[in-house]
């Protein structure tokens, strides 16, 4: 049967402790979706929750605050995978307390 | 694409691949592998994506495909909608169910255990959570333990792209285009 859990923890890992140009703190705060400033907090918000309303603005916003390309991407990337974790998490929680975990 | 790395950022060897499928395939490259060729160093979906899509499953290729435009529907990502959409209507070699499905799950002519693993999947990419009870209901459809994980593993695996997509912008291909892709997907998967 199929399996994603090592690719799951590697995917996980890979973008909160590998090299970025995006400070460690800063990932990891775009994927708990917690403890970001203005402008960053709206963007990783809206990544997480309703992705489908990002407009050119919102990237213009954290551009002119400073960031980089390459660290907008990294820091979209982590609110992605952290909404997306958050999601399986609860489901597998969920699975296991409907089945004893088997 | 609303970062311009995305577009001209790859180096030299991700820029001659995209030669080579602008050659073969005579279409522009989908933003999709534009950025799963940017920096796959920092982030590489690709593997957890095929193996949820591709891996061995009691699911088949059709119905993950499915999963996935599924799920897409209810983000409302539309890149990802139209080719999955495509992806799965090629596989089952029947357009018509995968529209169905997508414009009624309720009413499409999918087999129950199916329909109660996407009423799942809508819950969860809708409400970001689920409870036992959710998943008492897709056990009680007849779908087995393992089929439950191997479709959370395709939703974790679109719930990201999803996002990514909508995030940076995704072109809309023509259909001529997203079927090309389709194919490509069902002859060679996401590595």
């Amino acid at each position: 049967m199929s399996d994603i859990t090592s690719r799951h923890r590697a995917l996980v890992a890979r973008v909160l402790e590998g090299h970025g140009k995006a400070s460690l703190a800063v990932r990891r705060s775009a994927f708990d979706n917690s403890g970001l400033d203005e402008p960053t907090s709206t963007l990783v918000d809206k990544v997480a929750r309703h992705a489908n309303t990002i407009t050119d603005a919102d990237i213009a916003a954290v551009r002119a605050a400073g960031l980089s390309e390459d660290q907008i991407f990294e820091i979209v990337v982590c609110a992605a995978i952290g909404q997306a974790n958050r999601q399986y998490s609860s489901a597998l929680a969920a699975f296991d307390a409907a089945t004893g975990g088997t | 694409m609303r970062l311009g790395i995305l577009d001209h950022g790859h180096g030299i060897r991700a820029k001659a691949v995209f030669a080579l499928i602008r050659i073969f395939s005579r279409h522009q490259v989908v933003d999709a592998v534009k950025l799963a060729l940017y920096r796959p160093d920092f982030y590489r979906g690709g593997g957890v994506t095929h193996e949820a899509m591709r891996g061995p499953s009691e699911w088949s290729v059709a119905d993950r495909e499915l999963m996935a435009a599924f799920v897409s529907k209810v983000n409302q990502t539309e890149f990802c909608i139209l080719a999955h959409s495509a992806t799965s209507a090629m596989a089952y070699n029947d357009g018509a169910k995968v529209t169905a499905t997508l414009a009624d799950l309720e009413t499409a002519p999918v087999p129950e255990p199916l329909r109660a693993t996407l009423r799942m999947l809508g819950r969860l990419t809708r409400e970001n959570s689920l409870g036992a009870d959710d998943m008492r209901e897709v056990l009680a459809a007849g779908v087995s333990h393992q089929q439950i994980k191997d479709a959370l593993a395709v939703s974790f695996a679109f719930n990201v792209t999803d996002r990514l997509a909508d995030a940076f912008d995704f072109a809309v291909n023509d259909p001529a285009a997203i079927n090309a892709g389709a194919s490509y997907l069902l002859s060679r998967g996401y590595r």
